[in-house]
């Protein structure tokens, strides 16, 4: 199944049969003061900054997140998107569950988008899906519900078919829903990424829609991170994840997806890897 | 055994040594007073720091407290005879749509060791459960929100509260990755902890 965003004429397919596509993950005020206060004084030179980095360490969409403690979410978000289109050709994922936040951005942005997110809940729902069918965008949808976050794998698919099938009742179709597998924190339950990546597997194949993680999530609280960062983006990769929300600025992220898109066959003669190998080497 | 190797199986996260060293202990005599406070409370103490120094991670803060508190179950039908003094009654939750909980989890558990009573309402909390603790004697309502999106359910909660007219009875603290003093300000909360360790601090400090 395709998911296409896009930004003008340039169009971003996410499929199982595409190499995997990275949503550079940087653009978010959260614990970062010097963003969020220069964002907050609508200065946003950083966030350009932060999406010329991305865009060039090989995000292929951008999210942008303007929850700033206070301020006119509406108002930043639509400032941030146009700031990013002003140094950035790329598609963009619009971070909020503000419905006038979302309105302010996709009314003014020229492409088909992403939103993050909604969940399975019905209010939720009922607030992003028709914005959603009305901008011809695509959601995240993470799969939880009003009860929380389902604790099988079984229990995930059935949040995810629910989702689906409610999308589809909004007139959101399929393919532009792609399911938020859930990245939670391994060192809170070490059995918490066994349950992702089974759930993956599972709604890869009973649904076969695109699939996503904030896969950053899931070495919180532990020391090392980018070990099990890396480890867990390719165990994921290899269980049918399509796409993350990561900071391919990191080089150890970057460079696993790339290698895993050579091991799962999206990389003809190992091209890509090799390029990118001397450009690295040449600077 | 004597309170230095439950202080030690405690920084372990050795539940089921904390068991044996207190059953020992009350068996020989010892008090559960002395036990809780010479044992106990100062190896989450100790947890507290050392993960604030960053030498102690997430998992190792949640054994150590859950040893704790295993033995603590053993103290209490104790604990219970003799004159010991709650620190305050402190009702905590995550904010309505958000179900993130490891940060939460450890300042409750915190609390808990710092002896406060604490009513955990979980994730995904309606600001009416909120209330309904703070008729039931909450003296501390502890918020927490991990996304942008889901903070300024804490202000809904804070306006609730105010609205019923019970603001001046409670203080109110807040935490979470994107929250900042000055956003704990600006909602009119009490004040605002970025770690486990500080949030104990702090509610000590709303407590006077």
């Amino acid at each position: 199944m395709e998911t296409k965003l896009s930004y003008k004429d340039n169009q971003v397919i996410i499929s199982p049969d595409q190499p995997f596509k990275i949503i550079g993950e940087r653009i978010n005020p959260t614990r970062r003061k010097k963003l969020a206060s220069s964002m907050a004084a609508g200065d946003f030179s950083l966030v350009q900054e932060d999406a010329r980095l991305q865009v060039a360490a090989g995000a292929h969409i951008l999210d942008v997140n303007a929850g700033v403690p206070g301020a006119d979410e509406p108002a930043l978000m639509r400032g941030a998107m146009q700031a990013v289109i002003e140094v950035a050709e790329v598609p963009l994922c619009f971070d909020s569950a503000n419905p006038d936040a979302l309105k302010a951005a996709l009314e003014h942005y020229p492409g088909k988008a992403l939103i993050n997110s909604t969940t399975a809940e019905e209010e939720m729902m009922g607030r992003i899906l028709p914005l959603a069918k009305e901008y011809g965008a695509a959601v995240i949808g993470v799969i939880t519900d009003d009860a929380g976050i389902p604790a099988t794998p079984e229990d995930r698919l059935a949040t995810a078919k629910k989702l689906i099938d409610r999308a589809a009742d909004y007139g959101v179709p399929k393919e532009d829903i792609i399911i938020d597998a859930l990245a939670l924190t391994v060192g809170a339950d070490h059995n918490a990424s066994r349950v992702t990546l089974a759930s993956i597997a599972l709604i890869r194949r009973e649904l076969g829609v695109n699939i996503n993680l904030g896969a950053s999530n899931v070495s919180f609280g532990l020391p090392d991170r980018e070990y099990i960062n890396t480890a867990y983006l390719a165990l994921a990769i290899a269980n049918g994840l399509t796409t993350a929300i990561t900071d391919p600025t990191k080089q150890e992220i970057s460079l696993t997806i790339m290698a895993c898109d050579l091991l799962m066959g999206q990389d003809e003669y190992a091209m890509r890897w090799i390029r990118a190998y001397r450009k690295r080497n040449q600077a | 055994m004597d309170l230095k190797s439950i202080f030690n199986s405690v920084l372990e996260g050795d539940a089921e040594a904390v068991r044996t060293g207190v059953n020992q202990m009350l068996e020989s005599g010892a008090s559960a007073e002395s036990i809780l406070h010479e044992a106990l409370i100062p190896a989450m103490d100790e947890v507290g720091k050392r993960f604030e120094e960053g030498d102690f991670f997430v998992p190792e803060m949640l054994i150590a407290a859950r040893a704790m508190q295993s033995g603590l179950g053993l103290l209490k039908p104790h604990l219970a005879e003799g004159d010991v003094q709650s620190s305050g009654k402190v009702v905590i939750g995550t904010v309505k749509g958000d179900l993130h909980d490891i940060g939460k989890n450890l300042v409750a558990m915190m609390l808990e060791g710092a002896g406060f009573e604490v009513v955990d309402l979980g994730t995904d909390v309606d600001p009416t459960k909120f209330i309904e603790e703070v008729r039931n004697g909450a003296q501390i309502i502890g918020m927490s929100a991990l996304l942008t999106t889901t903070m300024n359910n804490m202000k809904a909660v804070i306006e609730a509260i105010e609205d019923i007219g019970m603001r001046e009875q409670v203080k109110i603290m807040i935490g979470g990755a994107p929250v900042t003093g000055e956003y704990a300000k600006s909602i009119g909360a009490d004040g605002f902890a970025s770690d486990a360790s500080s949030a104990v601090r702090l509610a000590k400090e709303l407590m006077g």
